[in-house]
């Protein structure tokens, strides 16, 4: 039964997955009106056959609008992960393999930094760079590094006592080749995990940062801007807040159960 | 008069003394450890769990760097087949990679040629060619094994660790293993240090036993 349960998790989270990053990718290429294009005379339209998500205040389209927002949250949360994942794998794998002195020190500085909650840091480092979509990428890039490297240090510790990574030092492998040809390809079910969780980290941590104002900037969509512009409304014009949030927690929902389908179906440790 | 020729040296040890440490008092495991082993034979080496049978092994093989005396290798550095036939395969890599690997790093051959030889090593160890693109997944445990053996033999090593590598296996495939070990002994003249629990094994297999006990290492029984 748990086994089943498992398999339906994968399934299920790639299908959602498929089906939301497809939306988002449409969205890049076509919507169905201009998203930033105010009408005056469709302010908080209701859903019906000409706007499927209904318009907002301005008598924008919603699901114009959150099909482009979904895309500056993609791009902010791919470009999160990529950029912590990246650091975080080489902090992590020489940290982790190497131990000593360079494993306790940097660790240190990885706790200081993890101490700091990741949209608090990000938040920080918006205040001293200023706002803009790329800065807020750099920013919860550079404040998600500790949770990667941490995750990727205990794999590394666990997998350099590995009988076969013994057998590699024997015969002479270099230890760059080690770190990242023998043994990185055994963390990645547990990576590929990790990476969903930090690109769901990302999607809200952004669209927290956009409800407050400081993501991504106006006329620019972005989900958690149109959340935060639509609270004012909910009384009016629900459909403006309805949609955007359940595109996010569609998103989150998908790559959520994917990766822990990921972990369940390929292992990782556990 | 008959002139008998000497087998060559392939591992000498010169009073070794390992331990560790625990907390600020250094716990001794080995201490003066001294013998020789040559070209060609089988030597056992037994002892009670928590011994220093591993210990021993870490010194010869250079993985622990914190010992006191000498040990000297006179062949190419010495390899290891361990007891786990499912942990010592790396699981993301086909057979012919993990036996490619040790020519990649020492360099100098073609992929062709890579191929060719892992194929020939593969042969040697009784196992088809087509295990070249299995995943060790896809084998047995005694296949495995065999990799393992394989693997060892593509360093061009004279001197096998043998670390209980057929306590995993069942009877059959144990003899099997046993048969191999002896002919690639014969043929190409490997020296193996077996480590085992199991004295009938040992006194079956090996010409000479070691025997490890309080700190100290010696013959049980010699030629």
């Amino acid at each position: 039964m748990r086994r089943k349960i498992k398999s339906y998790n994968f399934t299920i989270g790639m299908v959602i997955t498929v089906i939301m990053v497809s939306l988002i990718i449409l969205g890049f290429f076509w919507t169905p009106y201009d998203p930033e294009k105010m009408q005056g005379s469709l302010k908080l339209a209701a859903p019906g056959l000409k706007h499927w998500f209904g318009t907002d205040q301005f008598g924008r389209d919603v699901l114009s609008r959150v099909l482009s927002g979904a895309g500056s949250t993609l791009i902010i949360a791919l470009g999160t992960v990529l950029i912590g994942s990246s650091a975080g794998i080489l902090l992590g794998a020489v940290t982790g393999y190497m131990g000593g002195w360079l494993d306790e020190a940097l660790m240190r500085v990885n706790d200081a930094v993890a101490a700091f909650p990741s949209v608090l840091l990000a938040l920080v480092i918006i205040s001293i760079w200023d706002t803009g979509t790329y800065k807020v990428m750099l920013a919860l890039g550079i404040a998600f590094i500790p949770s990667f490297a941490r995750i990727v240090r205990g794999e590394f510790l666990r997998l350099k006592e590995a009988d076969y990574v013994t057998s590699a030092r024997l015969i002479g492998v270099p230890a760059h080749r080690i770190l990242f040809v023998h043994i990185l390809p055994n963390t990645l079910p547990a990576l590929l995990s990790a990476m969903a969780i930090g690109f769901n980290n990302a999607v809200l941590a952004e669209a927290g940062m956009s409800y407050l104002g400081i993501g991504v900037q106006p006329p620019d969509a972005s989900l958690g801007r149109m959340l935060s512009e639509a609270q004012t409304y909910l009384a009016g014009g629900p459909w403006c807040a309805i949609f955007p949030g359940l595109f996010l927690v569609l998103l989150v929902l998908g790559v959520g159960m994917l990766g822990e389908g990921i972990l369940d179906r390929f292992g990782g440790g556990r | 008069m008959e002139v008998t020729a000497v087998p060559e040296k392939v591992l000498e040890l010169h009073n070794v003394s390992a331990g560790y440490k625990e907390g600020k008092k250094v716990k001794q495991i080995l201490k003066d450890v001294s013998f020789t082993l040559y070209e060609g034979e089988i030597v056992g080496l037994v002892g009670a769990s928590g011994s220093g049978k591993t210990t021993l092994c870490k010194c010869i093989l250079g993985l622990l760097k914190d010992y006191e005396g000498q040990v000297i290798h006179y062949a190419n550095s010495p390899q290891m087949v361990f007891q786990d036939p499912y942990g010592s395969l790396n699981p993301k890599k086909t057979i012919g990679w993990i036996l490619e690997e040790p020519l990649k790093v020492r360099g100098g051959f073609s992929g062709q040629e890579r191929r060719k030889q892992a194929e020939e090593m593969l042969e040697q160890v009784h196992l088809q060619k087509d295990f070249y693109g299995r995943y060790p997944r896809e084998l047995s445990g005694g296949q495995r094994q065999r990799v393992s053996i394989a693997l060892a033999l593509m360093t061009g090593t004279k001197f096998i660790l043998l670390d209980e590598p057929l306590s995993a296996l069942d009877v059959t495939v144990q003899a099997q293993m046993i048969a191999l070990l002896k002919e690639l002994q014969q043929k190409e003249k490997i020296t193996y240090l077996f480590v085992s629990h199991d004295l009938d094994l040992v006194s079956m297999l090996c010409g000479r036993v070691l025997y490890v006990s309080g700190q100290n290492v010696r013959w049980l029984t010699e030629d």
